[in-house]
Formats: structure tokens, C-alpha cells, sequence
């Protein structure tokens, strides 16, 4: 073994959107870091034969629930991470709705800890706003920002006190941090379960009415203009998300947003069955959302393509539709999702793509990752692009299988993921 | 209208889930079954042996006496074992699941299982995850298939058909159970429907269902051959979705003053338990427009039909396999 560790990735299409590169070349790692891109020879002993593949830098998902500490039977930091491994991710953001929350230095710090010891993928943490996600008192969000949390949220729900919203952005001023926010008004959603419309009138089941994601989105800007503190709207999911966020960047305001599969693959239609495995939160909406969706996505107007992974056990959603809990756990298949989502219907290429799942989401977080020139950390996603294959959430690293595309025949499988020059996740 | 059963036809379906996915001949289907159980009903011994060594599972989660009795009443005339299984339930409560509950059943020899369920969806849930056949009681605000039924098959007792009949559903349509089936049901039928009660209590997107709408009773009760008046469901509203009882009563409250302006002949149905007062005056209630009552001896025939029917579907699938 050659002591300085080094990896060759030979002959593979190179994407890397942040410097504008596509090309047909090699992409040698040393130790942890790219090292050179281009014709190489060298006696590198450890040589991957990436003919036919896209070599990008590793994707990152900004939007994860690993579910430790509190519900470690659905998913532990380590299984979270071998999962994210596997669907190319080298870097998640973990949210902080864990039992007890993230809303202290140790928890942030413990996540951290947990993340290194498993080894797989890198793990961002966002800490909770408020203390324990009541949304009555501000968390310690200064002492988790030293602790390294790159932002802050309540996800599971938003902050639903307009002054308290107020006072968190402000002091979130002074700790360069992204505000993120699960865009709710509680008031309008209160025991909806499913998107208000004509759907939900002939299934009986309690509505959430696209206005409670948008009015909170558009008080929140309205905030944010005040502030001028980065603000990141989590999984907008209705037609008047995407025309607010774009009136907010128009203006110049520092306002990202992200999507994700479930709200570009699926409408409410979907829940005729009464199937648990589409209840999720915020709801899948109509056709002409996720058109509004994927034409924003055209127009550059979303930051970046998430999962939201939210695993919970087979057993919780074996139950009445109202009482089942939110979530689709998604991590392994997300490449494959966008692929048919985005790719096959013409409306991303490959470069825009790996853009909204690498460098973009980076920025959001404000983080040094998403590009592979020389230099850069190697953090790398090989991908095969051609390769067909069938879901199967029964193989999943995951501990949960609360997976509504079991089963889809899709395209485009990771073949390796290398995070820090090692390889931690190899096909087969 | 001919009332030939049509010789043809025959009933495939081991679950009665909603009416939303029945068409109107399935529909015809189960009133003229109904029908010829009616006779048992009048007999000194109200027994008919169709579903003898069978066991039938009340399984009720939601208070009720009317349809629970009903049921079992029913099952019983049909020669049927009943078990009756009642129990609050509440959504977060830990426990047996429902799934499971229905699986312990089932393992006991459970052929049929009447479920009546808070939550929406529920029996539909169940019939994906168990053998018995399932017959929904009432889920969430969902359906209440068998109310809707014993509705039309009262309706066309009184005029035979429900074509080209105008029926004003009026109250708290956004959490009905029985409204929703009984928009299915008569629409099918051939009525013309309106849904009458502030905007409040409509659901969302009520106008892409196969009704008319209105927010006035006054300006609809003239054209109206039958009128539906459902119970003002304390328990479900929420948020005070009218400012005052008083304020209620006052607009969608049928009173003697009212049913002046109404057809002479109009029927006025209400599913039951009647908050007297509210949305029904007493003299309403009980005055000779009234099928309050006629409404719950036919609930017996027509669940005889549907326990039946579905038996019988299952007995064919068992035997096809």
C-alpha cells in the first residue's frame, strides 16, 4: 500500500458546477484533499475505473432527521449516516426535533461526536431556535453556534410567535448562521393531515390549507427584510411559496429555499388508499404546485434539492391515517428520485443537478464544501448514470422502510462515495 | 322505475367501505336485497338463516347506540353470532393498535367486522390488512355508508325513485360522515343535491363535488322535495365555526315557520340523535313530514342486505381460491 493514501478515479466525466467544469479526465486524491485533475499518470495502486460515470463532488443533503437521541429504534446517527453514504451524500445537515431536542451546546456537540465515531458521511447540525422546540424561549443559540451549528430551526414546525420570530433573527445576527424554517402556521394547519382540497373533502381527513405554509413564509420575509439576517425556507411545497420567494430575491434579500422528491413526484392523489407512507409534512400538494415547483427549479429560483429524511418504524405507520406520524424516509434512492424527477423529463441537466445537490446547498449553509478542484477536501459521489435498478427499501442502511417508492424501477446508481479521501461507500 | 333485480348482476364486493366507489347499480343492488329482507322484520320469529355459524364483530371505537344496535340487530336476524366490541378511542393513546385489536378478532373466527371509527380512512386500513370483510359503521368524517343507504332506500320508499328529486343536505357538511355518503348515494340516484349551511361548515373545494351549494336555507327550502338535517356535531366543530347556537338556529334552524314555505309533502330526515331545538324544532321532529323513525326501522333491512351481500362475495372468493 502506498502510505500516502491515494485514490485514482480514471476516464470519468467530471462535474464540478461551481468551477464550471464538465470534462473527461482523472481526479487523483491524496491523503484528503483533491489533488490533481487531468490526463494522470501515476502509481497510485488504488485506481477506480470510472468509464461511463459522472464524477461530482460529494452531495449534500441540508435537510436530514437521524432521530438520536430519543427514537433510536427508527434511526441512529450511525445507520442515518451509512444510509447517506449510500445515496452519495457526504455531508447532511441534521435537524435538531430529536427527544430531548437540540437546543444546547452538549446535544449539538453530542451529534457531532457520534457522527465522527460512525465514520460514514460529514454531519452538519442545526440547533433548535427555541428552547426545547416550544417556541416560548430562545434556545442558547450562541453556545451552539461556538459549538459548531451552522443554523438554526425549529423543523418539525415553525416559530409561530411573529415577536418571538423577530427576536431570534436578530440575535441570530450577530453569529453568522442560516435561519432555517419549516414554514407553518399552526393556527390554519391545526389537525390537518393531509393538503386542503378537493381530496381531502372526499376522504374525510382533516386539511392543511396551502396559505398556513405561505402566510408564515411571507411574515418571515417580511421579518427578514428587517433583519437582513439568511433565512432558508424548508421544503416549500405550494405555487404561492415559489412566487414569494422570488418577489424576496428579487428585492435582494438574503432568502434560500429548498425542495424535496416527494413534493415534485407526487400530489395528493396519491393518498386515495388512505397509505401512510405519503403522509408527510408539509403535505403533498396539487399538480399545478408541483409544476410551480419544478418550473422554479428550472428558473434557478430553488438553493437546493433535500430528502427531508424522515424515518419512523413500520409499526407507527401501521395505524389509522390521523394517527400515523409525518415522514418518508428517503436518503438511499433521493439521486434516483431527482434523476426521474428533473433529468428524465428535461428539466435539469447532469450540471444543474449536482449544482443544487452540492455547491448551492453548501452556500446555503455557508459551507466550504460542494466543489472538488485541486485543493479541496475529497469529498466525491461516482455515480453511474445508466444503471437501472429497482427500489428496495427491505436493503436500505436505514433502520426504517417508511419508503413510498419501493418498488420504482429507477436510474442512476452511486457507486462510490468518498468522504476525506476514504471510500466509504462502494456498490455491491 | 321497474324495480327488477337485474338478473346479471352480481355482488363481488366483501367490503362496504363507502359509496363513493359504488356505482348506482351496485347501489340498487343493496336497496332491492334490502327489500326482500324487509318481510323478516314483520315475522313473529325475525329470523332468516343466511348467516348461520357466521361471527359478526362490532367493533366500535366512536359512542353510538342507534347503528351499533342496528347491527347487531341486524346480524342477529341474519342467524349470526355477534360480538360486540366497544372502546374509546383517542389517536395518541397508546395500546393495542387498531390493526392489531382486528387481527386478535380475526384469529378468533371473526367472518365480518363492523367497524365505526374516529378517524378517517380506518376501515379502509383494515381491509388492506385483514381477511374478514370489512363494513364501515362510520369513519372520522369519511363515509357512513349504511346511514346514506337506509336514507335513499326511506326516500324511495316514499317516492319510489330518487330521480329528478331536489334534496337539501343542510348543516355541517365539512365534518359529515353522512352527508359524504349521502352525496354519493343521491347524486347517483339521479337527485339534484344542494348543500345548504354557512361557508364555515362547508368543506374545501365543495364545489368540484356533484352538488349545489348555498348559504341560505330561505332561498333554497321552496324547491326542496326532501330535506336532510344533520346534527349539529358539538364534538367535531372545533373553533366556533358560528358565532352562537342562537345565530345558527335562527338561519339553518328548521322551524314551524319554515316548513310553512316548504312543499306540503316534503320529506324532512334527520340521521339522529337530534339536538330538539337546534336544528330541528320538536313539532318538526315529530310532525307528519317527519321519517325520523321510519329512517331507523329501515336501517335493519338494509344492513341485513349488506351483511349479507358481503358474506356472500366472500364466500364466492373463498371458493374461487
Amino acid at each position: 500500500m502506498n502510505t500516502d493514501k491515494s485514490i485514482l478515479i480514471k476516464n470519468g466525466r467530471i462535474i464540478d458546477p461551481a468551477n464550471k467544469v464538465d470534462t473527461q479526465a482523472d481526479l487523483l486524491v491524496v491523503g484528503d484533499k483533491v489533488a490533481q485533475i487531468g490526463s494522470i499518470k501515476s502509481d497510485c495502486e488504488n485506481v477506480i475505473d470510472a468509464k461511463g460515470k459522472i464524477v461530482t463532488p460529494g452531495l449534500i443533503d441540508i435537510h436530514v432527521h437521524f432521530r438520536e437521541p430519543g427514537d433510536e429504534e427508527e434511526e441512529t446517527i450511525a445507520s442515518g449516516s451509512a444510509a447517506a453514504v449510500a445515496g452519495g451524500f457526504t455531508s447532511v445537515v441534521c435537524m435538531p426535533n430529536t427527544k430531548p431536542a437540540i437546543d444546547d451546546q452538549t446535544s449539538v456537540e453530542y451529534v457531532h461526536r457520534m457522527g465522527r465515531q460512525a465514520r460514514k458521511t460529514f454531519i452538519y447540525v442545526m440547533g433548535a431556535v427555541t428552547k426545547g422546540r416550544e417556541g416560548n424561549e430562545l434556545a442558547e443559540m450562541g453556545l451552539m453556534a461556538q459549538a459548531g451549528a451552522i443554523g438554526f430551526t425549529d423543523d418539525g414546525c415553525g416559530v409561530q410567535d411573529a415577536a418571538m420570530m423577530l427576536r431570534a433573527l436578530k440575535y441570530a445576527g450577530m453569529l453568522n448562521v442560516v435561519f432555517a424554517q419549516h414554514c407553518q402556521d399552526d393556527s390554519l394547519a391545526a389537525g390537518g393531515v393531509m393538503n386542503a382540497g378537493y381530496n381531502s373533502t372526499i376522504l374525510g381527513l382533516p386539511g392543511i390549507d396551502p396559505l398556513a405554509e405561505e402566510m408564515m413564509l411571507w411574515r418571515d420575509i417580511q421579518l427578514v427584510k428587517k433583519t437582513k439576517v439568511r433565512y432558508h425556507a424548508q421544503h416549500i411545497s405550494t405555487a404561492g411559496s415559489v412566487e414569494l420567494v422570488r418577489e424576496a430575491k428579487a428585492e435582494g434579500l438574503p432568502v434560500t429555499c429548498e425542495v424535496t422528491p416527494h413534493h415534485l413526484l407526487f400530489t395528493d392523489d396519491a393518498i386515495i388508499d388512505y397509505d401512510t407512507n405519503y403522509k408527510v409534512n408539509p403535505p403533498l400538494r396539487t399538480i399545478k404546485d408541483v409544476e410551480a415547483l419544478k418550473r422554479a427549479i428550472r428558473e434557478g429560483l430553488i438553493d437546493a434539492l433535500v430528502t427531508d429524511h424522515a424515518p419512523h418504524l413500520q409499526s407507527e405507520k401501521e395505524l389509522e391515517f390521523l394517527a400515523a406520524p409525518f415522514g418518508i424516509a428517503g436518503l438511499e434512492c433521493a439521486l434516483s428520485l431527482y434523476i426521474k424527477a428533473l433529468i428524465e423529463p428535461g428539466i435539469c441537466d447532469w450540471p444543474d443537478l449536482i449544482s443544487l445537490m452540492t455547491h448551492r446547498p453548501a452556500r446555503v449553509i455557508a459551507a466550504d464544501r460542494g466543489t472538488i478542484a485541486r485543493g479541496d477536501r475529497a469529498d466525491i459521489t461516482i455515480i453511474d448514470p445508466g444503471a437501472e435498478y429497482t427500489i428496495d427499501s427491505s436493503r436500505f442502511q436505514s433502520k426504517s422502510r417508511n419508503c413510498p417508492y419501493n418498488g420504482w424501477r429507477v436510474k442512476g446508481r452511486v457507486e462510490k462515495t468518498i468522504v476525506a479521501g476514504e471510500i466509504r461507500y462502494s456498490a455491491d | 322505475m321497474a324495480r327488477k333485480t337485474d338478473k346479471k348482476f352480481r355482488w363481488r364486493l366483501k367490503h362496504l367501505l363507502g359509496l363513493r366507489e359504488l356505482d348506482r347499480k351496485e347501489i340498487e343492488f343493496i336497496l332491492d336485497t334490502a327489500k326482500a329482507f324487509e318481510q323478516v322484520g314483520r315475522r313473529p320469529i325475525k329470523k332468516t338463516p343466511p348467516l348461520r355459524g357466521r361471527v359478526v364483530a362490532n367493533m366500535f371505537f366512536e359512542d353510538s347506540t342507534r347503528t351499533r344496535n342496528s347491527f347487531a340487530l341486524a346480524a342477529g336476524r341474519l342467524s349470526a353470532d355477534v360480538i360486540e366490541f366497544t372502546k374509546k378511542s383517542s389517536s395518541v393513546s397508546k395500546g393495542e393498535t387498531l390493526l392489531d385489536t382486528a387481527r386478535n378478532l380475526e384469529a378468533m373466527g371473526v367472518d365480518i367486522v363492523v367497524v365505526r371509527h374516529g378517524a378517517g380512512g380506518a376501515p379502509k386500513f383494515l381491509s388492506r390488512n385483514i381477511n374478514a370483510c370489512v363494513v364501515n359503521a362510520g369513519d372520522g368524517y369519511n363515509e357512513h355508508p349504511t346511514q346514506a343507504l337506509l336514507d335513499v332506500y326511506t326516500i324511495r320508499q316514499m317516492r319510489g325513485s330518487l330521480d329528478g328529486l331536489k334534496i337539501g343536505i343542510v348543516g355541517d357538511i365539512a365534518h359529515s360522515r353522512v352527508a359524504r355518503s349521502g352525496i354519493w348515494a343521491m347524486s347517483k340516484l339521479g337527485a339534484e343535491v344542494t348543500l345548504i349551511g354557512p361557508p364555515t361548515l362547508m368543506p374545501a373545494q365543495a364545489h368540484l363535488l356533484p352538488v349545489k351549494i348555498s348559504y341560505s336555507l330561505d332561498e333554497v327550502l321552496e324547491q326542496l322535495d326532501v330535506i336532510n338535517m344533520l346534527r349539529i356535531q358539538f364534538e367535531r366543530l372545533g373553533k366556533n365555526p358560528f358565532p352562537s347556537v342562537r345565530e345558527y338556529s335562527h338561519f339553518f334552524g328548521l322551524t314551524v315557520e319554515r316548513m310553512k314555505r316548504a312543499k306540503p309533502d316534503i320529506i324532512v330526515m334527520h340521521p339522529g340523535p337530534i339536538n330538539r331545538g337546534l336544528e330541528l324544532e320538536s313539532e318538526v321532529a315529530d310532525g307528519p313530514n317527519s321519517v325520523i323513525l321510519k329512517q331507523v326501522a329501515n336501517g335493519l333491512p338494509v344492513r341485513m342486505a349488506v351483511l349479507f351481500l358481503v358474506n356472500q362475495a366472500a364466500a364466492a372468493e373463498s371458493k374461487s381460491k
